[in-house]
């Protein structure tokens, strides 16, 4: 078992691990005792170990050496070490596969390397042989592919039991898959029938090669802190890891790898879910959670009609169209455009916020943006001390200002 | 129909702030609500039982405090309450939550339908809906927009539920067995607020209080110690410093000044 102590007569009731506790786990109690020094001390430091998961954030923070952690040494087992490769997940729609694929091997064969494994592929679906190039052109070494049209169409229980299947028969070390709506449903499914850790959303990836674990570094607490996460008793490793984290590599046509086609005997399966239909969104011209560039609109654009101009601002950049809760909740624009703690998490290269007073929810949702460009009326609106650029203006008096720039630059009459 | 919600306490997201002065959490004084996506888990329970007929059963796992989470569901429409709470529960990852949470939901044993939120604010990983129903051998549907119909078991009929599925390039409709389980997102429905009269009735209601022994849990399952995943480190990402106003004697000096910084960082 973990073992962790508060060592009394180091403890000066500073309250700094107090503040450090992310589980808020340590509270000062009025205990009376006496440091090494002779000096009498009022508070002491005491940890609830049933919140405790024995993080160390308090350990680092700690001035006087006064928390002592000792974790259990973990052996790692004939059977662990029998694993090897990474794979990715490459998930497809419809036969196309999500960019967010790409990304991953791009990273998952900087792991690999280090680890002196391979990068491989896995591609589940149907009539997709011919995606099998193009996984190996943005660098995979190997692809396994299961082509079935039971993997037509993406189904939790059938996508499960073959990659858990694979898994089982091929013993892969790590498994990325994209943070997607079809790869945190399915992995979770995954990692509960082979028993393993799954770390939701990363945001990056690290190896250490003595005990070759994956530390998987997220969000946590709606963005506030970022926690480093183990799998350190069971393999494979899992993780989903958002879009636009990690660069792809340059397409090339010349890479080579190895093509391996496996057959799934589906005859004793339970699948208990059917699929009926698929119902484009034909609202989005530019996907959300992919875009470089978004532009966001917020209760100070005040309708659906003030969306119309912040979707011709985004058609013109290239920009997806996001929104603030309030501006969805008034029925100006569908839920899926929503950004925030109660829509969709992302990271663009730009995110234009206009009209958005920058709530706490709609930040953790966006806060991650390389650049913010703040448009409000109000200077003093969270979102415009948050930003990048701030202007203090009125959306609908700059954005075809903006409009007007652009287009004379690109020679748009 | 018998149908159960699973929720967590989490705590409020607005009083969740950053200590200016230390870089670190505010703990001090920070509301417990029910996490924000449960509440349409909740809403969804209680009108398909207004549709079909039957009763609701909350549960959540979580310290003893979480009763009040359960009392809130209560008070809005849900028929029983349990509390899944002990101290070997501590530090459980998503297995570990998704195994303790299938352990009830099995001693239940009747169950038709459960319905979670799609992911908890605090957590943000989603994965404990899909966990629980991998460990219940049911399947289940995750971003469920709208449950277009559903039909209870009956003597001749294994009972089924239709759902859109919510996904990044647009709705997928699916048909599911009972036994399922669905994980929900906001845009399906408009949860009610509780009334007085419900709220007076939610006294008056036993929450069920159920231990590792109740759900007979294996105690290497469980907790911190059946957790695949361990917190290595928990770090504070430097804070975003603010950036720089542009200014302009009119709106038109302000964007030419704006497409420039564009420019500069390499955009449009």
């Amino acid at each position: 078992m973990n073992k962790i102590e508060v060592i009394t007569n180091k403890c000066t009731g500073c309250t700094l691990c107090v503040k450090s506790c992310p589980y808020g786990a340590i509270s000062m109690q009025q205990v009376e005792h006496e440091l090494e020094s002779g000096r009498k001390i009022k508070n002491l430091a005491v940890i609830d170990l049933g919140k405790c998961t024995y993080c160390g954030s308090c350990v680092e923070e700690c001035k006087f050496s006064a928390i002592n952690l000792e974790k259990d040494k973990i052996e790692i087992s004939e059977e662990m070490k029998s694993y090897k490769n990474i794979w990715v997940f490459a998930e497809q729609r419809h036969g196309q596969i999500a960019p967010v694929v790409f990304e991953l091997i791009a990273e998952g064969k900087k792991l690999a390397e280090k680890l002196n494994v391979k990068i491989a592929a896995v591609l589940l679906g149907h009539r997709i042989k011919n995606k099998v190039d193009e996984l190996i052109s943005y660098g995979a070494e190997i692809v396994y592919i299961v082509d079935d049209p039971v993997l037509e169409e993406f189904l939790d229980e059938p996508y499960c039991e073959v990659l858990s299947w694979l898994i089982k028969d091929e013993k892969p070390e790590i498994i990325l898959m994209g943070a997607t709506n079809i790869g945190r449903s399915f992995a979770s499914r995954v990692a509960t029938r082979i028993y393993t850790g799954l770390t939701a959303d990363c945001t990056a990836l690290e190896v250490d090669l003595k005990t070759r674990n994956l530390l998987q570094t997220r969000p946590a607490f709606g963005g506030n802190v970022m926690a480093t996460i183990l799998t350190p008793r069971h393999r494979p490793q899992m993780a989903t890891v958002r879009h636009k984290v990690f660069k792809p590599l340059q397409k090339d046509e010349s890479r080579k790898g190895e093509v391996i086609e496996k057959k799934y005997d589906f005859t004793n399966s339970k699948i208990r879910t059917k699929f009926l239909e698929f119902i484009k969104d034909t609202t989005a011209k530019v996907n959300l959670a992919e875009a470089d560039i978004i532009v966001s609109g917020g209760r100070g654009v005040g309708s659906a009609e003030g969306f119309k101009l912040i979707e011709e601002f985004a058609d013109l950049i290239g920009g997806a169209v996001g929104a603030s809760r309030g501006a969805v909740d008034s029925g100006w624009i569908p839920y899926s455009h929503q950004v925030g703690q109660t829509g969709r998490t992302v990271a663009p290269k730009v995110y234009i916020a206009c009209g958005i007073s920058g709530q706490i929810q709609h930040l953790v949702g966006m806060s991650s943006s390389d650049i913010i460009v703040a448009i409000n009326k109000d200077p003093e609106a969270p979102m415009m001390k948050l930003a990048t650029y701030s202007i203090e203006a009125d959306m609908f008096e700059i954005l075809p200002q903006l409009i007007k720039i652009i287009k004379q630059e690109k020679g748009i009459s | 129909m018998h149908i159960l919600v699973c929720i967590k306490q989490v705590p409020a997201t607005t009083s969740v702030q950053i200590d200016p002065k230390t870089g670190t959490l505010k703990r001090e004084g920070v509301e417990s609500i029910i996490n924000p996506f449960d509440e349409y888990a909740i809403e969804e329970g209680i009108r398909l039982k207004e549709r079909v007929g039957g009763k609701v059963t909350v549960i959540t796992m979580g310290p003893p405090q979480a009763e009040s989470a359960l009392r809130e569901a209560l008070s809005r429409g849900c028929d029983d309450a349990i509390l899944v709470s002990d101290r070997s529960f501590a530090g459980a990852d998503t297995w570990a939550t998704s195994y303790t949470l299938a352990q009830s939901a099995k001693l239940l044993g009747d169950v038709d339908l459960i319905i979670c939120g799609k992911q908890a604010s605090d957590g943000d990983t989603a994965q404990v809906g899909p966990g629980v129903a991998e460990k219940m051998d049911i399947p289940h549907v995750a971003y469920v927009k709208k449950v277009i119909d559903i039909k209870p078991p009956q003597s001749n009929h294994q009972g089924t539920i239709n759902v859109e599925r919510m996904l990044e390039d647009g709705t997928d409709i699916l048909e599911m067995t009972l036994p399922a389980l669905i994980t929900v997102v906001k845009e399906i429905n408009t949860p009610r607020l509780p009334t007085l009269k419900g709220m007076m009735a939610a006294k008056k209601k036993q929450v069920l209080k159920w231990n590792k022994e109740t759900i007979a849990a294996e105690e290497d399952k469980i907790g911190l110690k059946g957790s695949p995943t361990q917190v290595m480190k928990i770090f504070y990402p430097p804070a975003r410093q603010g950036g720089e106003r542009i200014f302009g004697k009119d709106v038109t000096e302000m964007a030419q000044k704006l497409v420039e910084k564009l420019h500069s960082c390499g955009i449009l």
